[in-house]
């Protein structure tokens, strides 16, 4: 919209090259700010909360780097928690390029590491391992994408507000699941289904002997495969060019002759079933079995991963091992001050880049008329 | 007797949805989404237990309560007017910075991850049932807020103005409505209406437990959007909603129906609202839009 104002603006004709560089110099910007907000602040706040609890800033930030990035055990927990946020990250942002707001990524989530369960329970026992994890990473894209159909369909066919069905699906869901597990799966004693007979993902330690402990998993490979996938999808396909048309204007999209309610419904299917791939990382790679509650507020954090990250693919695997950072190095930190801190500071850095963001556009765009 | 007796339970049950449903509805009205009605709460439900356990006092604890909601409004108020930040962002950092929040507070003021120590709550102890209820000022401030927000969205000017911003927010601006200014005290009154709810909560079960709100706020808010916006049908949706949960306490022994399908129904029904098989349910038409 911007874009545009600017343009009419400016009758004169910039040259080719200098017009390039403009570019990419607001696409560099558009990309840096809002990492540069989030460190800015969580320093800020990070040093008051620390001051408020009595302790040297200092000594705990270098707390946190080492417990995190410096050592092969923090590195590991580290990229298991940015795995499970790169996918509801992705998924948030992949349904907001098409121009929707996907807040059920939480749920989606649960669904799909409860299908990964399921088809891991159902397999026999001797399956081959490959086949096997093709066929429980399916069956949690599957359960994600069903739960993500719900509100693109009700979209689609009744304009039913996507928020609103999203917000209300995470509840609908976590509750069935909830049902399900509590009366009819449970081991026991517990709230999760007994362990899968076959899909189960190796953790990094069986093959790099320093990650011994930590919970990250080859479903590593599994996200990253998604995220190029995505990013395929999404810049070099004639359906992702689509979905982006109608995220940034569907009247001229439909004109063009997309058809938008079915690009809206595909946006928010697709958005469910790979924020339900990110169940395999518990599922698979870690537990072995679905437990009720594991999501655990993953996909609440993917808005904040999407905002943080720009919804572009890249950008969404910076901000997951960002705020997975944040994450762990709260654990790492609970000596010294509660871990409950980083809850604090994940609720401030979302509301500070969610504030700067425009405010700063606003700013350049004012600087640069004059 | 019995019948006395559920609707005792349901009112329990309902006056903190009608708090949050009535902050939401008159936030919403104003066309600013309210996302964060549970981080009100949750504040709100802190801040009361603080207050009524420092000032040994529940009406301490009821102000300090609404003062948190007023901070917490005000940060979703300036977020989302002043810098035009994302609305549905903004109230789900409001959320989680609200769990974050309370709980680290909670750490520093009582060394506990979990709960506050016991605090003085309204009425006294020694009665039970519909007479605790009756006795407690809350309960009776909670029944009539819901009327009395009926009054004042569509009998006063303020709440002409506040329809009129959540409607048409330039046509409210061109004849000199402080277009703003109305939206910052609708999000205020939001924050402290749905803190009330919250304090309700704390002062009622004597402390505060992390995350004891636990999903409240978004009970209240499809409330609000299965009452099509409208203060009378949100309160009678909160009843309902409330009626609903008390059956399912009153039933648990019959094992009737499993307690998680009870727990969906105000969430299906809000989505058979808004999908409009039933008498569509439509936002203000400028819900969701910072007007530039």
């Amino acid at each position: 919209m911007s874009g545009h104002t600017g343009a009419f603006a400016e009758p004169t004709p910039v040259p080719d090259a200098t017009a390039r560089a403009m570019r990419r110099r607001a696409a560099l910007e558009e990309a840096l700010l809002p990492p540069l907000v989030a460190l800015a602040v969580i320093l800020v706040a990070g040093d008051l909360l620390i001051l408020a609890y009595g302790e040297a800033p200092g000594a705990v930030w270098r707390l946190l780097a080492e417990g995190t990035w410096g050592n092969a055990y923090g590195i590991g927990q580290v990229l298991y928690k940015a795995t499970t946020l790169t996918c509801t990250g992705l998924a948030v942002a992949f349904a907001l390029r098409a121009g929707l707001f996907n807040i059920g990524a939480e749920g989606q989530l649960a669904a799909g590491g409860f299908g990964a369960a399921l088809a891991g329970l159902a397999l026999p026992a001797g399956t081959p391992s490959l086949v096997a994890i093709v066929i429980c990473v399916g069956a949690a894209a599957l359960c994600g994408g069903a739960v993500g159909a719900v509100p693109g369909v009700l979209r689609a066919r009744f304009g039913a507000h996507e928020v609103i069905v999203t917000i209300m699906m995470n509840f609908i869901v976590l509750a069935l699941l909830n049902y399900v597990v509590a009366a009819k799966l449970h081991v026991p004693e517990t709230l999760h289904t007994p362990t899968i007979r076959a899909g189960a993902v190796p953790r990094l330690a069986s093959s790099i002997e320093a990650f011994h402990g930590s919970a990250a998993s080859w479903t590593i490979v599994i996200v990253a495969a998604a995220v190029i996938g995505v990013a395929w999808y999404l810049f070099r396909t004639r359906a992702g060019f689509e979905l982006r048309a109608v995220g940034l204007q569907p009247a001229a999209a439909e004109y063009g002759g997309v058809n938008v309610p079915r690009a809206w419904r595909n946006a928010l299917m697709l958005s469910g079933a790979i924020a339900g791939l990110g169940g395999v990382n518990y599922v698979l790679g870690y537990k072995g079995y679905y437990e009720d509650g594991f999501a655990g507020g993953a996909g609440f954090l993917g808005i904040a991963v999407a905002l943080v990250g720009r919804n572009h693919p890249l950008g969404v695997v910076i901000a997951a091992l960002f705020f997975a950072t944040l994450s762990q190095g709260g654990l790492a930190i609970n000596a010294m001050v509660p871990k409950q801190m980083v809850d604090v500071l994940q609720g401030i850095v979302i509301l500070a880049v969610a504030a700067a963001v425009p405010e700063v556009r606003r700013l350049v765009r004012q600087a640069a008329r004059r | 007797m019995t019948l006395l007796l559920f609707l005792a339970q349901t009112i329990r049950i309902a006056v903190p949805y009608l708090f949050a449903a009535a902050g939401g509805a008159l936030a919403e009205r104003a066309g600013i989404v309210s996302l964060s009605l549970e981080g009100y709460m949750l504040g709100g439900a802190f801040g009361a237990a603080i207050g009524a356990y420092y000032g040994e006092s529940a009406w301490i604890g009821v102000m300090a309560g609404v003062a948190v909601g007023f901070v917490l409004a005000g940060m979703h108020a300036v977020g989302t007017i002043r810098f035009k930040a994302d609305q549905i962002v903004t109230g789900i950092a409001i959320n989680l910075f609200a769990v974050g929040i309370t709980r680290f507070l909670l750490q520093l003021a009582f060394d506990s991850s979990s709960n506050s120590p016991r605090v003085v709550g309204f009425g006294a102890d020694n009665v039970g049932g519909a007479l605790a209820l009756a006795s407690n000022p809350l309960v009776w401030v909670g029944v009539v807020v819901m009327p009395a927000l009926a009054f004042v969205v569509y009998r006063t000017t303020f709440g002409l103005r506040v329809r009129a911003v959540g409607e048409h927010p330039d046509a409210a601006a061109s004849v000199g409505v402080p277009v703003n200014r109305v939206r910052y005290a609708a999000v205020l009154g939001s924050g402290m209406l749905a803190a009330l709810g919250g304090a309700y909560l704390a002062l009622d079960q004597h402390q505060f437990t992390d995350s004891m709100t636990a999903g409240r706020g978004f009970i209240a808010l499809a409330a609000v959007i299965f009452g099509r916006w409208d203060p009378a049908r949100a309160g009678l949706a909160c009843l309902l909603f409330a009626g609903a949960e008390t059956l399912q306490i009153r039933l648990q022994a019959a094992q009737l129906v499993p307690s998680q399908f009870v727990a969906m129904i105000p969430y299906v029904l809000t989505i058979v609202a808004v999908a409009g098989v039933v008498g569509r349910s439509v936002p203000p038409s400028a819900l969701g839009r910072t007007s530039e």
